[in-house]
C-alpha cells in the first residue's frame, strides 16, 4: 500500500501497533473475513492529477453542461433560479457558520443556535404558522415527515396526496409509507389544473391531505376550500410548496387554514448545484408541537436573566426517545437553513413582495407572449411564476432546435404525467430578462 | 429521589408493574401513575391522554407522561373505554407530582372485566418490586 501523507501513522508506528497486538503484518488484522469477501485486485480509479490539471478537468466537465446565464432555462419545477445577494454568499462562508458542529451544548453554541431560531422564526412567518422547526433534509422528506405526523396526530392510517404535487416527492411518500402498512391515496386534478376535491366525499378515514401550491403545474390551489371540505374530520390539511417566494405574492399556507406547512426551501438563496444540497422547510400550529419532527430550537433566560437558545422539546427525538420518537432524523440542514434566513433578512417583507411581484409580472409576459404566438395554455387558473404549455405535435424537434440555441424550452411533462403529452413546464424568474422571453417566443415559432 | 419510605402508596388502589395504578370506583377504575413514577420522572411538563370513547386493551398503551428528563408510555392496567380524562392535566401537568393518587389521576375506564383488578399488586406486593 503507498502511504499517502494525510495518513498519520509511519511505518514505525504501524510495526510498534502490531506488536502490541501480537501480528505480523496488516493482513492479519483481516484474516476472520471469509476469503470469498475479500477484494484482491486494485481499485480501478484513475491516476492522481495536479492541482492544475484537476481544474482543466472541473472546467471541461463544467463546460459539458448547459447551465444558466450561457443557457437559458426556462425550467423550476422545485429548483430555481434566483440571484442570490453577495451579502447571503459572504455570510455563509465565515467559518463560525461552515463547521459549526450540532449544538447540544449551549455554553458554546449560541450563535448556532440563535441563527437556526431566527430562520425558524421567518419561516414560521413566511408561512403563516405558529412553530417551525430546524429544518430537514429536503421538500420531499419534509412532505414525508408531515403526513407521518398527520398519522399521529390524527390516529388514522391512510393519507391522500394530491396528483399535482411533485411527483418525485410523492414517491419519496412512497418509499417512506410502503414498508409501514399505511396507505396513500391519490386525488386526480382537474382540468383547471387544481386537485379534484370530489373524491374526499367518499373518505371519511383520512389522516391527512397533501395538497401542493402553487402545484406542479404552477397553478394556485385554493386551499381555503379543501380547509372547508376537511372540517368534521379527523384529517390535517398539509400544504406543501417548491416556491415559497409565491407566498409573498399569494397567501400562505396558514392564511388558508393549513395545519403542517410543508416544502423546499432552496429557492431563498441556496444555488441548484443541479439538484442538492436543498432545504425542507416544516411549520406546523403549535398545538400539534410535541408530534412535530426534528430539531428545534427555543429562547430562554439564563440566571442572570440574559437571553439564550437551547434546543428544546428534544424528548420528541431519537436521541432520547428512541423508537418511539417522531422521526428517525436527528439532523437538519443548518448551512442552507443559514442561507435561506440571511436571504429573508437581506430582501426584507418590501424586498421579498417586490420580488414575488417581479417573478409573476416576468411569468405572465413570457405567457401572453406565447399565447399570441399560437400555444395552448391548458390550464385557466392563476400561476406564479411556472406554467404548463401545450405545444403542437414533434415539437421534441424544436426543442432540440431550442437548445442548441442555448435555450431551454420548459420541462416535459410526459415523464411524469402520460396523459400530458407535448405539455410542458416552464418557468420564469427575475433572472430571465424581457430579451430572453423576446427570443425565446420569436425563436419557437419558425 | 427520595427514598422509599418518603413516598405514599395508599391501600385502596391496585399496583401495576409498569408503575400505573387503578382504583376501583363503583363500575368505573380510575388510572393514574404511582409517587413512585412521578419521582422518577421529575417535573412533569405535559400529559397527553386518548379521548373518551377510546377502548385498549390490558397493558395496551394509552397515552405519554412527559418530563423534563424523559418521555414515559402510559398502560393500562385494565382492558377497557375510556369514559373520563382528566383534562385539567392540559395546563397542571405538575398535578401529578403534588397528588399522583389524587388530583393528578388521569383517565376513568369503564373496564371490560372488573376482576382484572384481582390480578394487579398490593402495596406490599408492589413495594416488594421496588426494594428489588
Amino acid at each position: 500500500m503507498t502511504r499517502m501523507r494525510y495518513l498519520p501513522h509511519t511505518p514505525e508506528d504501524i510495526v510498534a501497533m502490531l506488536k502490541a497486538v501480537g501480528l505480523d503484518s496488516l493482513e492479519g488484522l483481516f484474516a476472520h473475513i471469509p476469503e470469498d469477501c475479500r477484494r484482491r485486485e486494485v481499485l480501478d480509479i484513475p491516476e492522481h492529477l495536479t492541482e492544475w490539471e484537476l481544474n482543466d478537468h472541473m472546467d471541461m466537465l463544467a463546460g459539458s453542461m448547459a447551465v444558466s446565464p450561457e443557457y437559458k432555462v426556462f425550467v423550476g419545477a422545485g429548483s430555481y433560479e434566483h440571484h442570490v445577494p453577495s451579502a447571503v454568499s459572504f455570510l455563509l462562508g465565515r467559518s463560525e457558520f461552515v463547521t459549526a458542529y450540532t449544538p447540544y451544548q449551549p455554553e458554546v453554541s449560541q450563535g448556532t443556535l440563535q441563527a437556526i431560531y431566527e430562520y425558524q422564526t421567518l419561516t414560521a412567518r413566511l408561512l403563516g404558522m405558529e412553530v417551525a422547526n430546524a429544518s430537514q433534509y429536503d421538500g420531499a422528506s419534509a412532505l414525508a415527515e408531515a403526513m407521518l405526523m398527520a398519522i399521529r396526530v390524527s390516529r388514522q392510517k391512510t393519507v391522500a396526496v394530491s396528483r399535482a404535487v411533485h411527483p418525485l416527492y410523492r414517491r419519496v411518500l412512497q418509499t417512506y409509507f410502503e414498508p409501514t402498512g399505511l396507505e396513500i391515496r391519490e386525488l386526480p386534478y382537474l382540468d383547471d389544473g387544481t386537485t379534484d376535491l370530489r373524491p374526499l366525499k367518499d373518505m371519511d378515514d383520512l389522516g391527512g391531505v397533501a395538497v401542493q401550491s402553487p402545484n406542479f403545474f404552477g397553478c394556485i390551489e385554493n386551499l381555503e376550500d379543501i380547509k372547508q371540505t376537511l372540517q368534521n374530520t379527523k384529517a390535517l390539511l398539509v400544504a406543501c410548496f417548491t416556491e415559497p417566494l409565491a407566498y409573498g405574492l399569494y397567501k400562505n399556507p396558514g392564511q388558508c387554514g393549513a395545519d403542517i406547512a410543508c416544502g423546499e426551501g432552496q429557492s431563498l438563496g441556496i444555488p441548484r448545484s443541479f439538484g442538492g444540497p436543498a432545504l425542507g422547510m416544516f411549520a406546523s400550529k403549535m398545538k400539534y408541537v410535541r408530534n412535530m419532527p426534528g430539531r428545534l430550537v427555543g429562547q430562554t433566560v439564563d440566571l442572570e436573566g440574559k437571553r439564550g437558545h437551547v434546543l428544546t422539546l428534544s424528548t420528541r427525538e431519537q436521541h432520547i426517545r428512541r423508537e418511539k420518537a417522531t422521526s428517525n432524523i436527528c439532523t437538519n440542514h443548518s448551512l442552507c437553513a443559514l442561507a435561506a434566513v440571511m436571504y429573508m433578512a437581506t430582501l426584507g417583507g418590501s424586498g421579498f413582495r417586490e420580488l414575488a411581484q417581479l417573478n409573476y409580472d416576468r411569468s405572465e409576459y413570457l405567457k401572453s407572449a406565447l399565447a399570441r404566438a399560437g400555444f395552448k395554455l391548458p390550464f385557466s387558473r392563476a400561476t406564479f411564476n411556472e406554467f404548463v404549455v401545450e405545444f403542437p405535435a414533434g415539437f421534441q424537434k424544436t426543442y432540440q432546435r431550442l437548445l442548441k440555441k442555448k435555450m431551454i424550452a420548459g420541462l416535459p411533462l410526459e415523464t411524469y404525467y402520460p396523459e400530458l403529452k407535448n405539455h410542458h413546464l416552464l418557468c420564469v424568474t427575475e433572472t430571465i430578462t424581457r430579451a430572453d422571453m423576446d427570443a425565446l417566443a420569436r425563436e419557437i415559432k419558425k | 429521589m427520595k427514598e422509599l419510605n418518603e413516598l405514599s402508596f395508599p391501600d385502596d388502589v391496585r399496583y401495576a408493574e409498569s408503575h400505573e395504578w387503578a382504583r376501583s370506583e363503583g363500575d368505573r377504575v380510575k388510572v393514574g401513575i404511582t409517587d413512585y413514577a412521578q419521582d422518577q420522572l421529575g417535573d412533569i411538563v405535559f400529559v397527553e391522554l386518548p379521548e373518551v370513547g377510546d377502548t385498549f386493551d390490558k397493558g395496551e398503551e394509552f397515552g405519554t407522561v412527559e418530563s423534563v428528563k424523559a418521555v414515559s408510555e402510559l398502560y393500562l392496567p385494565v382492558a377497557g373505554e375510556v369514559v373520563a380524562v382528566n383534562s385539567s392535566l392540559e395546563d397542571s401537568p405538575e398535578k401529578v407530582n403534588n397528588a399522583p393518587y389524587g388530583d393528578g389521576w388521569m383517565i376513568e375506564v369503564k373496564a371490560d372485566n372488573p376482576s382484572e383488578l384481582d390480578g394487579l399488586m398490593s402495596k406490599e406486593a408492589y413495594l416488594e418490586t421496588l426494594k428489588g
